[in-house]
């Protein structure tokens, strides 16, 4: 369990972990991640209950699933900094022979993820099935996803979200980052979803709001409130109100970030917003 | 020539609702996933005895591969089981993400797959599953013949670790193989000897190959017939082996010549041996409505069909 001080250091450092890699690359999705950044590190520090070391089956552990799998620059420096892998990896992020692929995948054995994503709209299903097996196994652990909002227009999604309703899937949290953005624009310019909340509701689970998205004490609230919801016959919804690029001023009310890396100016205006707490990979 | 004894015709499905029914006994990390199709898969018995295990997801075939891969994580085996055409084409991606790509231990097992399915039509006639399935890196892809073969794989592919595709069928078809078999996946079973040509076969192909065979050594040509049931990985030494004898080959298949068993024959002659070949398959076109028997006469998938590409295949030697 972090402290306050603690989890905004290990914020900063992971939000220059981001635009680092991204930059190096030159590709990457900076956006969602800056936006996702203090949920994640919140969730990893102080929220789940993991085990030292990694196994695929995490049995006798919270789990964690990543859907939007795109958003992998913030997933990957948290595991790394969570203690699943070593931070200097972060340094191989998209180049040839790394574990740490352009999308979250368990093929190159990157302890931390259990399953693929970057092909949208799947890990509502897989974190589903894998609540259901912890109840099989008798494994009062929770599962955690995240997922796009812009993700929701998949199909499949909806399918996962009847079903987790009806067969009282309520060890899974399930949260969506409700940025209001995607790659061609606002989700209301693209697709507009009415209220993701309503259509929530109306598949009969249980939502809550974390109205701050990007405030580590009202992530703490909400992820707490989130989990003494469970085992209450509903699967539990989070919306999770982020902005796009948090932290970078001139990356966030914007989706031109969602997946364009700074240039060398562009990152050091970025870092000198964010400055080095715990070091640089 | 060995005699193959028809002891009693039985839908290969119904081998899977066996091995299924077996497997609930004997491996309690085995579960069961179906989309609303309990009855065309067989799995009452599973169900009735270990309704903890299995899961209805309802007809949502991509929510259903989804789950199937979540429960891998956390030890569990899952058989998922729909129509051919809902367990692969419909849910293509969700197949190469959550479970190849992320080598989930999934059995993906499909009834109802090519033309004998009937007469509902194309729309249910998978005949490119093969095809999609073999691409995908790391699938064990694998058709039976029979009850006691579908039984004998439902069993075996429980305890080989990884994504496997298990087509089988809707139709009551002879049951010839031994009842209680051994079932080794990437193993080429010889049926019969023979030294004038090698017929290949798979699934429902595989018994009209042995009528094929008979037909023909009253013309006087023998022929050597080998049950693939395991179409990847395949058995090339059983083929190569085959060929050395015969130097040339008929495949036969209810699946698209396109991207079937018999272009991953071709593969193997163009690589290590280069024979004729003749293929039984359907003419990259999609099925009809029709009576099994019809369809399979039509589409010339019938023991006939195997005849006559016998006949093409030994001028071409």
């Amino acid at each position: 369990m972090s402290n306050t001080q603690q989890l905004n250091d290990l914020t900063t450092q992971v939000r220059r972990d981001i635009l680092r890699m991204v930059h190096a690359v030159n590709s990457g999705h900076p956006g969602g991640s800056l936006g996702c950044t203090e949920f994640l590190v919140v969730l990893y520090q102080n929220i789940m209950e993991r085990k030292p070391g990694f196994d695929m089956d995490g049995i006798g552990e919270d789990l964690f699933f990543l859907s939007n799998g795109h958003i992998s620059p913030v997933f990957y420096s948290v595991l790394a900094r969570s203690g699943y892998f070593p931070v200097s990896e972060l340094a191989t992020f998209r180049l040839i022979n790394s574990r740490l692929q352009g999308h979250p995948t368990t093929h190159e054995g990157l302890p931390g993820v259990r399953i693929a994503s970057g092909s949208l709209g799947q890990g509502m299903s897989v974190a589903i099935g894998a609540a259901q097996a912890k109840k099989l196994n008798g494994d009062k652990h929770l599962i955690f996803s995240l997922h796009g909002d812009g993700e929701l227009q998949e199909g499949q999604n909806w399918e996962a979200i009847m079903y987790a309703s009806a067969k009282k899937v309520d060890n899974l949290i399930a949260t969506i980052d409700l940025n209001g953005k995607q790659i061609d624009g606002t989700t209301d310019e693209v697709l507009n979803m009415g209220s993701i909340r309503a259509k929530f509701e109306a598949f009969d689970w249980d939502v809550l709001e974390i109205k701050e998205g990007n405030n580590i004490e009202a992530i703490i609230v909400g992820l707490t409130d989130a989990k003494s919801r469970t085992g209450k016959g509903k699967p539990v919804c989070i919306l999770l109100h982020t902005e796009m690029g948090h932290g970078v001023d001139f990356m966030m009310h914007t989706h031109a970030w969602h997946g364009k890396a700074p240039n060398n100016d562009q990152l050091a205006n970025a870092l000198a917003q964010n400055a080095e707490t715990l070091g640089d990979y | 020539m060995k005699k193959y004894e028809n002891t009693g015709s039985k839908d290969t499905r119904s081998g899977f609702g066996a091995g299924m029914t077996e497997l609930g006994q004997k491996n309690e990390k085995v579960v069961a996933l179906c989309a609303d199709l309990i009855g065309s898969l067989k799995l009452d018995e599973f169900i009735k005895n270990h309704p903890e295990r299995f899961f209805q997801i309802g007809i949502a075939e991509a929510n259903m591969i989804g789950i199937a891969a979540g429960l891998t994580i956390g030890g569990k085996i899952p058989f998922t089981g729909t129509f051919a055409n809902f367990s692969t084409g419909r849910v293509y991606d969700q197949i190469r993400q959550s479970v190849a790509y992320s080598d989930k231990n999934v059995k993906i097992c499909a009834s109802h797959a090519g033309l004998t399915l009937g007469e509902d039509g194309a729309t249910h006639q998978i005949l490119e599953d093969i095809g999609l399935m073999k691409m995908l890196p790391g699938m064990t892809v694998i058709n039976t013949c029979d009850y006691n073969q579908t039984k004998a794989a439902t069993l075996a592919i429980a305890d080989h670790h990884g994504p496997v595709y298990l087509r089988f069928g809707r139709p009551v078809v002879p049951n010839f193989t031994p009842e209680n078999g051994r079932f080794e996946i990437g193993k080429a079973v010889l049926l019969n000897e023979g030294n004038d040509v090698t017929i290949i076969a798979t699934g429902h192909l595989v018994w009209e190959a042995l009528l094929a065979a008979e037909a023909l050594e009253e013309k006087g040509i023998s022929a050597e017939v080998i049950n693939i049931h395991t179409i990847k990985p395949l058995d090339e030494e059983a083929i190569l082996k085959s060929l050395g004898k015969t130097k040339c080959i008929v495949t036969a298949e209810e699946h698209n010549i396109i991207g079937g068993l018999g272009e991953s024959v071709a593969r193997v002659l163009a690589l290590h041996h280069p024979a004729p070949q003749e293929f039984v398959a359907v003419q990259d076109s999609f099925g009809e409505s029709g009576t099994p028997e019809q369809l399979m006469e039509k589409y010339e998938l019938n023991h006939q069909a195997i005849e006559a590409a016998v006949e093409r295949v030994m001028k071409r030697k």
